[in-house]
């Protein structure tokens, strides 16, 4: 079988995108979105059952400082050294769709290391890995909602879904809103980034303006003098009034 | 100024390198084995060709034996008597996970108790939630077509010890579910 190239994947990417439209796009990726080609095999093929969310499924697991010491927010000081890298401030607010704090929730990271490399055993990327650096972190969100780690910004990595694929650099994160319903799996990425147009995991979300939402802003009041540089990035766990609606619904408007 | 709109963050898969990040010891024993009251809820995780998938993570949501949730904290570290609700469990090479919980009770008069399972993994962009059912009579079973109904359906495979695979797609693919209400895609 012959190598998928670059040019493949994008053209496949771009003809998603065209026939997605412009109308009304979902906030999420595309479960079948076969640039990528891992979820070829992975995704339903029935369309989801639509449900009334039970009483349990309306609240989330209760998560506290008894769960996460303050100090595992800072991904630099996890080992006897300095972790090699640019070490950098990620800080945000975590909000519902009406804009109210999600308060006392779970918020966990885990990303690269500078040169791209995870700590994780299959991962063979042959760049080096660092001594004093781990890459995973938590947080408990404060009363207004908000977060604040301390790391190393995650080098690209190379992958093998086609010829000569990189990921653009990212942290992954998970979140736990006041609702189960509400739990969320994604990446930050950093701005300004070369990838982004060639990577099928980002763009495996068809709505443009819900792309830009996973991109963190340089907030130079967040950086600290002669320290770190500082990354901002709200989280936004539910869709608001005015938000994407699903088809069946959007027949009866 | 007009009203600041808040848009919902994307989701994005979890990709193959969270394991020395999301599973925690304990993460899979909601319940200690040695209680008496408690189960074990298990099963693989099977990909649209039939194959497991090694590499997905699971989670569990469910409420106490009266059916009421939990707001006990804990999760993250177990003192091995609390019973939090929550568990998360990676599956192993073979795509087989296995949690130690309590038998959920119903949510709410003439609905069937089930706990909630959300499965996260490599290929998949953003998680499936699912409920795995402890029996069959129920309003919202009763929404399922016939024929998919008994993929949200435990299997008692043994004292205390129930089964639920799950098929991500292809012959016998799970139902899985899509919560109203929250502009979910």
């Amino acid at each position: 079988m012959t190598e998928l190239s670059q040019e493949q994947i994008s053209a496949e990417i771009a003809a998603v995108h065209a026939a997605a439209g412009t109308g009304p796009l979902p906030p999420h990726p595309l479960r079948d979105f076969r640039p990528y080609r891992s979820s070829t095999l992975r995704h339903p093929t029935h369309e989801l059952v639509r449900a009334d969310p039970e009483e349990i499924e309306l609240v989330s697991p209760a998560f506290g400082h008894s769960d996460v010491a303050p100090e595992e927010s800072d991904l630099t000081i996890q080992h006897s050294g300095e972790p090699l890298g640019e070490r950098i401030i990620v800080a945000g607010r975590v909000l519902d769709g009406e804009g109210r704090p999600v308060r006392g929730q779970l918020i966990e990271i885990w990303q690269a290391n500078s040169s791209g490399r995870y700590v994780h055993k299959r991962d063979q990327h042959p760049a080096p890995l660092d001594p004093n650096f781990t890459g995973v972190g938590r947080a408990i969100t404060g009363d207004d909602g908000s977060y604040r780690f301390i790391t190393i910004k995650p080098g690209p990595y190379p992958w093998k879904n086609h010829r000569n694929a990189w990921r653009p650099a990212h942290i992954h994160f998970s979140l736990f809103g006041s609702a189960f319903t509400q739990r969320l799996v994604t990446q930050m990425y950093f701005p300004n980034d070369p990838l982004f147009a060639l990577d099928p995991i980002y763009q495996s979300i068809v709505d443009p303006a819900a792309r830009e939402r996973l991109k963190s802003v340089y907030d130079h009041d967040l950086s600290v003098p002669e320290w770190a540089m500082g990354y901002r990035w709200d989280i936004v766990l539910t869709g608001g009034k005015a938000t994407w609606m699903e088809p069946e619904e959007a027949d009866h408007a | 100024m007009p009203e600041q709109e808040y848009l919902q963050t994307p989701s994005q898969t979890v990709g193959p390198f969270f394991g020395y990040a999301l599973p925690y010891d304990g993460g899979p024993d909601v319940a200690s084995r040695a209680d008496p009251d408690s189960i074990r809820l298990h099963g693989t995780v099977y990909d649209g060709a039939g194959e497991p998938v090694p590499d997905a993570i699971l989670e569990i949501w469910g409420p106490d034996a009266s059916g009421a949730p939990i707001s006990e904290r804990g999760s993250l570290h177990r003192d091995g008597y609390a019973v939090t609700g929550f568990g998360r469990a990676a599956v192993d090479r073979a795509g087989h996970y296995t949690f130690t919980t309590v038998r959920p009770g119903a949510t709410a008069e003439g609905h069937a108790p089930y706990i909630l399972v959300t499965v996260f993994a490599r290929g998949l962009l953003h998680h499936l939630f699912t409920r795995a059912y402890f029996a069959d009579h129920d309003p919202f079973l009763a929404t399922v077509p016939e024929e998919r109904r008994g993929t949200l359906l435990v299997e008692q495979d043994g004292e205390r010890s129930y089964r639920f695979d799950i098929r991500l797609q292809g012959e016998g693919e799970t139902v899985f579910i899509d919560f109203k209400g929250d502009g979910r895609g």
